[in-house]
């Protein structure tokens, strides 16, 4: 009975009036000067977090990119290095082997060349011996012949017959 | 320095706003209390309780002394009067105490119009045919004109920081409301609505919670006016918030949700004629909902408020006192958690409604 006779239950025109009039104001008041300014500053703020992360992101992957492309460089680099190195042995070692090859040929050859002027020499040596002794021989002959000769005409006959023996061992 | 300057701008407007508003202090009226006797002494909890719940056109503020030497002070609203004959009549409140007659008007003090003004024939009868309509600037008005401003001034304040701070991090009043705003965005607003149309409804939803915020909290504190109006308890004011929600529904209830209004699918034509009016039932029932619920919850806080309080008038001890206030501080806390609690049902439900008519048809 309370309830029903009271103003409590029963919206009175006069407050709906101004509480439409009211809301409204604070409604329209609100949303231009308020909350569209709020929203967007709001919305504005989530975008730059959002893209600020994203760019943190991708400075994080292209800094480990670079990084992966350093160690790529640094390898290719080393690879190099050695091969390089390789090379460097190889040549060295062919030259090497070259120098001591040639030099083992030169010396051969060198060996050979005194071999054969030795040989040369030798014998151009005997053959000059040969005659040498022959002339000395022959004035050794001669000398004692000179001696012996004008003691006997025997004498004669030796050497007659020496000389004939050397003529036949020189043929 | 510049928050000095607004308080004191809010409250000279306030002033300016009501012309009517004297403070006065006058007799109770002697005939009244003599045939009443010791009737009246007799503390009456139901009205007690009532009148402070119910709207008012004066804004009491205390009793200073007892029985016929009481001394009352109250706030006196403007009266704003409409009646078919005489027109638009303007004036305080204080002109229709006790019963006293002021152009031809009156506001009855019992019975099934107490509280209502009347005309009255020139006989002294009361004119039940002739009822004007009634704009007052009443209790409840002032109560959410005054929470109104204050929410303006707060949120234009919020929106002037933003302009200053830019997309910087937030700081002074922006770490408080900040924080609730984005709530009522990423977790009422964006879950039920979707991101895509979110921002049409945002300025509204807003705009709705922290009005009610504003005027539950408003509500809570007893005391000076404009504070400790009954402004969400009031039946008038959550229908026409509900009505808001209400009319945004319809102004953007697509075609999917006209249909099933109108034709639903999957139910035989010959249903049709029954199934229409349950829809059209199911249709106004959403904002009744919204209306009584937080009528009811914010009046009943109130009630209970006050009935503790009332304790210790019914047993007429001091005694009673330090359990009453200690009732009524707990009761006050809880009060604070369904202020809360409310706006952000309030808040909820109409983004669930709106998302319910919006709502994409897919099968």
């Amino acid at each position: 009975m309370i309830i029903a006779s009271n103003s409590l239950t029963n919206p009175a025109i006069g407050t709906i009036f101004w509480a439409v009039i009211i809301f409204s104001l604070f409604f329209l008041i609100l949303t231009k000067f308020a909350w569209k300014p709020i929203l967007s500053m709001l919305k504005q703020r989530d975008d730059m977090i959002k893209g600020s992360l994203k760019a943190a992101e991708n400075a994080r992957k292209e800094m480990k990119q670079l990084q992966s492309d350093n160690e790529m460089i640094l390898k290719k680099a080393r690879e190099e290095r050695e091969d390089i190195l390789k090379e460097a042995r190889d040549i060295r070692d062919k030259l090497i082997a070259e120098a001591r090859g040639r030099a083992t040929h030169e010396a051969a050859k060198i060996v050979d060349d005194a071999k054969a002027g030795i040989e040369r020499e030798k014998a151009k040596a005997l053959s000059e011996i040969h005659d040498h002794i022959a002339t000395l021989s022959v004035e050794i002959a001669s000398k004692l012949l000179v001696e012996k000769l004008n003691r006997t005409g025997e004498q004669e006959k030796l050497i007659r017959k020496y000389i004939d023996d050397i003529n036949l061992n020189k043929n | 320095m510049k928050t000095h300057l607004a308080a004191f701008v809010f409250f000279s407007l306030l002033l300016l706003l009501l012309p009517g508003i004297i403070s006065g202090q006058h007799n109770s009226h002697r005939q009244e209390s003599e045939a009443h006797g010791k009737a009246e002494m007799e503390f009456n909890a139901s009205e007690f309780i009532l009148d402070h719940i119910s709207d008012s056109h004066e804004w009491h503020i205390m009793t200073l002394g007892e029985g016929e030497h009481a001394k009352h002070i109250s706030l006196y609203l403007p009266v704003i009067l409409y009646s078919r004959e005489t027109g638009l009549h303007f004036f305080s409140s204080r002109k229709l105490t006790h019963g006293h007659e002021y152009k031809g008007f009156r506001l009855m003090e019992e019975g099934d119009l107490k509280g209502t003004i009347v005309t009255v024939k020139a006989n002294g009868e009361v004119d039940e045919e002739n009822i004007p309509l009634d704009f007052s600037m009443t209790k409840t008005v002032i109560g959410m004109l005054a929470a109104a401003i204050i929410g303006l001034w707060i949120f234009l304040a919020l929106s002037r920081s933003y302009k200053k701070n830019g997309i910087s991090h937030p700081k002074g009043i922006q770490s408080l409301l900040e924080p609730i705003i984005c709530f009522i965005r990423d977790d009422i607003v964006i879950p039920n609505i979707g991101y895509k149309k979110h921002g049409k409804f945002m300025p509204y939803l807003l705009s709705v919670f922290f009005f009610i915020l504003i005027n539950n909290l408003m509500g809570l504190i007893p005391f000076p006016p404009p504070f400790g109006a009954n402004v969400t308890g009031n039946i008038a004011v959550t229908m026409t918030l509900a009505v808001f929600t209400f009319i945004i529904i319809q102004i953007n209830g697509n075609k999917s949700y006209w249909r099933h209004i109108f034709a639903t699918p999957g139910v035989p034509f010959w249903l049709l004629p029954i199934m229409i009016p349950v829809e059209i039932i199911g249709m106004i029932a959403k904002p009744f909902a919204l209306t009584v619920r937080l009528f009811a919850n914010i009046t009943a806080g109130h009630i209970i408020v006050m009935s503790l309080l009332a304790l210790i008038f019914i047993f007429n001890s001091l005694a009673v006192a330090p359990v009453s206030i200690l009732f009524v501080i707990f009761m006050d806390c809880l009060e604070l958690l369904v202020a809360f609690l409310q706006a952000y049902v309030f808040t909820l439900l109409s983004t669930l409604f709106i998302s319910l008519a919006i709502v994409e048809e897919h099968h």
